[in-house]
């Protein structure tokens, strides 16, 4: 056991603890805390307002007869809630955030802070366009960044994640194979692909077919071949690829795809490795979108809001879907209606209500701005860098499936733990007693035990090197048959291992009233 | 650059680690001719923080905040106030920076509160379960008529002429992939026959309520025609609020409700991120688009919560996921929760009272005027008036006058001619009596 320079255990929650509960359930600065529903009392509010009296002559007799059965708080109450939940997380601004593919990166505060304010964040979506030049314009600028860099001639603003600006652009490739008077149902997508982009492509009333990949993790350009015909629509293709790959024969890849008549659709997820170095439309994407919550820092919040901007080739661009951003005499102007359309659009339909993520907008053009063109490269390079700087501090203890050079992350697979009675699994458990967020575990599908880090550009060489020296250890300790930092981890958490069979066999998705006994044992 | 801790040496000593001459040996998987110069970019350099804030700030600047004045613009985004509590807690690190949570020992914080969330939302529209939300309004009626038709295995969906006409065209949008759309034609003030539409090849009906004009349906009549014929009743509210006040859909036979959470926690920030909540029967919840948080227990038996039945989704299920979301809202959801757990009972009750006390008395000041008359005979925050002008151009002129006046129809359904000259008003606690005589008094000019 480590000391530290008193003779105190440093290791909490251990033995000790557990012989001797506190009398609260608490622990130091581990608090327990209820559900919401189990606070508060009738009649209290955390919100004053006047009382006033209505009448009810104009709800038409639909007037709610029942309670909602909200619990009543004061706003200290719901802040102490809210701010013990919040310590329960794991974040990108406590530690490093190694997951492959999900790029958690820093958020720069003054992001959020731009986002605020009130032209940007207190604008309706349907103030009459007159009073909101400005967020037009900002639109348009970043429309011009994300053009610039992809090099590609257009983007549809309006999709609010990856996963929808994945089908905006799918429907865009369906709009335009049937303006051609053609039917082509099938889409080839990698083994390695996101889940997204099967999921995405039947959801646009495709039918998906699987491409093997070459044992140095690529797509296999002879099964591609084989499998390109008159029937295919388009390829869904991740470059940088899962594996964190460039793929190498990807403009080989992209010509083959269009003499078959199908169209290159690019998963850009993973765009952040070669932002300011590379730009797709050289590569002959037709489509890709661009995770502003990844490339461009927007934060990831727990899951969302994300936003999907879809690039688009010239062979494209006519069917983007509604609305249409132009410029002309009398400034920017939407297009919501087909009746006004520039000459030559077609747009496929709408993607939601308005015209996208204005806040996510903001925040990605103010990472834009503050980085600017050299930033940006500089940020892929580094990101790129700190990868292949893990891959080849850990290939010798870890076990790497491909050769690198990697791109923005370092794929391991289980291999490395063959025999030790540790799984992938247990081995990021583990990470997390160390102070870490575990990588991307068990994707890509391609590799047995998958173990994907991304570490981003954000960290410092000292946060690399200790996060090396822990994996390392970790490594050698899993090897060593050092099974108790395995078994059973994690043990420092707010939770440990929970039972994820028994939440599905039995789904509870809500509190109800029945539960309080229960809960309050 | 401020953002990157990577020193030159640093890069240095790495490169030498890692074996490679320069970064570009990093890159040499990647074409020659496809790797550019970073002046092959007509874009500008690095900027310090000041600069950035100046830039942003003007443009912020060029336009009118709904703040600034006299506002009533509602048709499916509202102005409604804030706790100031709700943006400071979710700015804390640990929930704007951390990743949808998928280790759950170390995401207990965004599990918890996704599951306060489902429990609200269900609670609210008075279903039976919720998910842990999809992107917005529109979208989640998308992903609900999509739900509908795997439910029943019928494709046609009919769409009431009071859904929001941008809603009807994001369901049209994914949903004739796979079947069939019709649309009821537009009737402003009244409900339409929509339950004589529905066969037997019907998969659901959706109906907003309030719906695009502020009107408040009854759904018991629809809900009974759609389960006469096997079909599904589709509820959509675009102001959450409005179940303060009014029956929840869930307690008038609604099989889903698909409705937009903006107006709780969440700014108006010109149409998005918002927060798509979603609510369906228990029955249903296989069929359910989306991430789930679930109640469970750990190694320790103490009470936990997952992210369950992950085999609809789409990094499991993936071409066979009951949706392709991956991405949803969040930290909007996070700002719903804890603002309707500020409101509580009592304050969501009230509000709900000061939204309609507020437009009632609005309603009641512009009938007033010459040539104007109330075309919503019962409404919640948001009515309809028919104006002796075009609308489009009256709100226009009033913008000139600094008073937002409201939607004009004819911006959401343009080519419809019974929506010329009408004007979709909302007021809200925000509006004061003096925003309210401000705007009377602005209209009776333009109109005179």
């Amino acid at each position: 056991m480590t000391m530290n320079n008193q003779g105190r255990s440093t290791a909490p929650g251990t033995g000790e603890a557990k012989e001797l509960p506190t009398i609260s359930g608490d622990r130091g600065l581990d608090h327990e805390e209820k559900l919401i529903f189990e606070l508060g009392r009738p009649g209290v509010t955390g919100v004053d307002m006047p009382e006033v009296q209505i009448s009810e002559t104009r709800l038409g007799g639909q007037r709610r007869k029942g309670p909602i059965g909200l619990p009543g708080l004061s706003e200290p109450e719901v802040v102490r809630h809210y701010v013990r939940l919040s310590r329960m997380n794991y974040a990108i601004d406590a530690g490093l955030y190694p997951l492959g593919s999900c790029t958690m990166k820093h958020n720069p505060r003054l992001n959020e802070k731009m986002a605020r304010l009130p032209g940007f964040g207190d604008l309706h979506p349907l103030a009459p366009q007159s009073t909101a030049q400005g967020a037009l314009a900002l639109i348009a600028e970043l429309m011009r960044w994300l053009t610039t860099l992809t090099g590609m001639p257009a983007v549809a603003m309006s999709p609010k994640a990856g996963a929808h600006g994945e089908l905006c652009g799918m429907l865009t490739i369906r709009a335009a194979i049937l303006a051609r008077g053609e039917k082509r149902p099938r889409i080839l997508v990698p083994e390695s692909a996101h889940g997204t982009n099967p999921a995405t492509a039947a959801f646009a009333g495709f039918t998906v077919d699987e491409v093997k990949a070459t044992p140095d993790g690529r797509v296999d350009v002879a099964a591609l071949k084989a499998k390109l015909g008159p029937d295919v629509g388009a390829i869904m293709l991740t470059n940088p690829n899962t594996c964190g790959l460039f793929e190498r024969d990807i403009v080989e890849i992209a010509d083959l795809v269009h003499k078959a008549g199908a169209y290159f659709y690019c998963d850009g997820a993973n765009f952040n490795a070669i932002a300011g170095r590379v730009r797709p439309g050289d590569l002959g994407v037709d489509a890709m979108h661009i995770n502003l919550h990844k490339t461009f820092s927007t934060p990831h919040g727990g899951g969302g809001p994300g936003a999907g901007p879809v690039v688009l080739s010239a062979a494209l661009a006519p069917f983007a879907p509604l609305p249409l951003l132009v410029h002309d005499a009398k400034g920017f102007r939407l297009i919501e209606d087909h009746a006004e359309l520039p000459a030559g659009a077609q747009p496929f339909g709408r993607m939601c209500a308005f015209h996208g993520q204005m806040g996510m907008f903001v925040r990605a053009l103010a990472y834009m701005l503050s980085h600017g063109r050299d930033g940006v490269r500089q940020a892929s390079e580094d990101a790129v860098l700190s990868a292949n700087y893990i891959l080849a501090s850990l290939k010798d203890v870890m076990s790497a499936p491909f050769e690198g050079p990697c791109m923005h992350e370092a794929l391991f697979d289980e291999h490395f733990l063959h025999d030790t009675g540790v799984s992938t699994l247990d081995f990021a458990k583990a990470m997390i007693d160390e102070g870490y967020h575990p990588m991307t575990v068990y994707f890509p599908l391609v590799v047995h035990g998958a173990m994907l880090i991304e570490p981003t550009e954000s960290e410092s060489k000292e946060s690399l090197d200790r996060f090396i020296h822990v994996l390392r250890t970790l490594a050698l300790d899993a090897k060593a048959g050092k099974r108790e930092r395995f078994d059973g981890a994690p043990r420092f958490t707010p939770r440990r291992r929970l039972d994820e069979t028994a939440a599905s066999r039995k789904p509870v998705l809500r509190w109800k009233p029945k539960d309080l006994p229960k809960a309050a044992e | 650059m401020r953002y990157l801790p990577l020193t030159p040496n640093d890069r240095s000593a790495m490169l030498a680690a890692i074996g490679a001459r320069d970064v570009d040996a990093l890159f040499r998987d990647v074409p020659k001719s496809a790797i550019v110069p970073v002046s092959a970019f007509d874009l500008p350099d690095t900027q310090g923080e000041l600069e950035v804030d100046r830039a942003l700030s003007a443009l912020a600047a060029k336009n009118v905040a709904a703040d600034a004045g006299p506002f009533f613009c509602g048709a499916g985004a509202y102005k409604h106030h804030v706790p100031a509590a709700v943006d400071h807690l979710i700015q804390r690190s640990e929930f704007l920076t951390s990743y949808t949570p998928y280790q759950p020992e170390i995401a207990q914080g965004t599990l918890q509160y996704l599951f306060e969330f489902q429990t609200q939302v269900a609670l609210l529209t008075g279903m039976e379960v919720a998910n842990a939300s999809l992107y917005d309004g529109s979208t989640a009626t998308a992903e609900a008529v999509l739900m509908a038709q795997r439910v029943t295995k019928r494709y046609k969906a009919i769409l009431s002429g009071g859904l929001h006409p941008h809603y009807a065209e994001t369901v049209e949008t994914v949903a004739n992939l796979s079947g069939e759309v019709v649309r009821t034609p537009v009737t402003p003030g009244r409900a339409e026959d929509i339950a004589a539409l529905i066969d037997e090849q019907t998969a659901c009906v959706v109906v907003q309520s309030p719906d695009v004009f502020g009107l408040i349906r009854d759904l018991n009549p629809i809900a009974d025609a759609a389960h006469a014929k096997g079909a599904l009743l589709i509820a959509v509210v675009t102001e959450i609020v409005a179940l303060g006040l009014i029956e929840p859909p869930g307690l008038q036979g609604a099989d889903i409700v698909a409705a937009e959470g903006q107006s709780i926690g969440n700014g108006l920030s010109f149409g998005g991120p918002y927060v798509g909540l979603f609510a369906t029967r228990e029955k249903f919840i296989r069929q359910l688009p989306g991430r789930l948080s679930g109640e469970t227990v750990d190694v320790e038996g103490r009470r936990g919560y997952v992210l369950t039945l992950s085999t609809r989704e789409q990094h499991i299920r993936r071409e066979k996921a009951t949706s392709n979301i991956c991405t949803n809202s969040g930290l909007c959801c996070l700002a719903f929760t804890i603002h309707l757990s500020l409101l509580g009972e009592e304050g969501f009750a009230r509000l709900a009272r000061a939204n309609h006390a507020r437009s009632s008395a609005l309603a009641d000041r512009l009938v007033q005027i010459k040539g104007v008359s109330l075309v919503t005979p019962a409404f919640f925050n948001e009515f309809t008036l028919r104006l002796p002008k075009p609308a489009a151009a009256v709100v226009e002129a009033l913008a000139e006058k600094g008073i937002i006046a409201g939607v004009p129809a004819s911006r959401l359904m343009p080519g419809e001619p019974a929506a010329r000259d009408l004007l979709i008003v909302a007021a809200t606690e925000t509006n004061t009596d003096a925003d309210c005589a401000a705007f009377a008094k602005a209209l009776t000019e333009v109109l005179s």
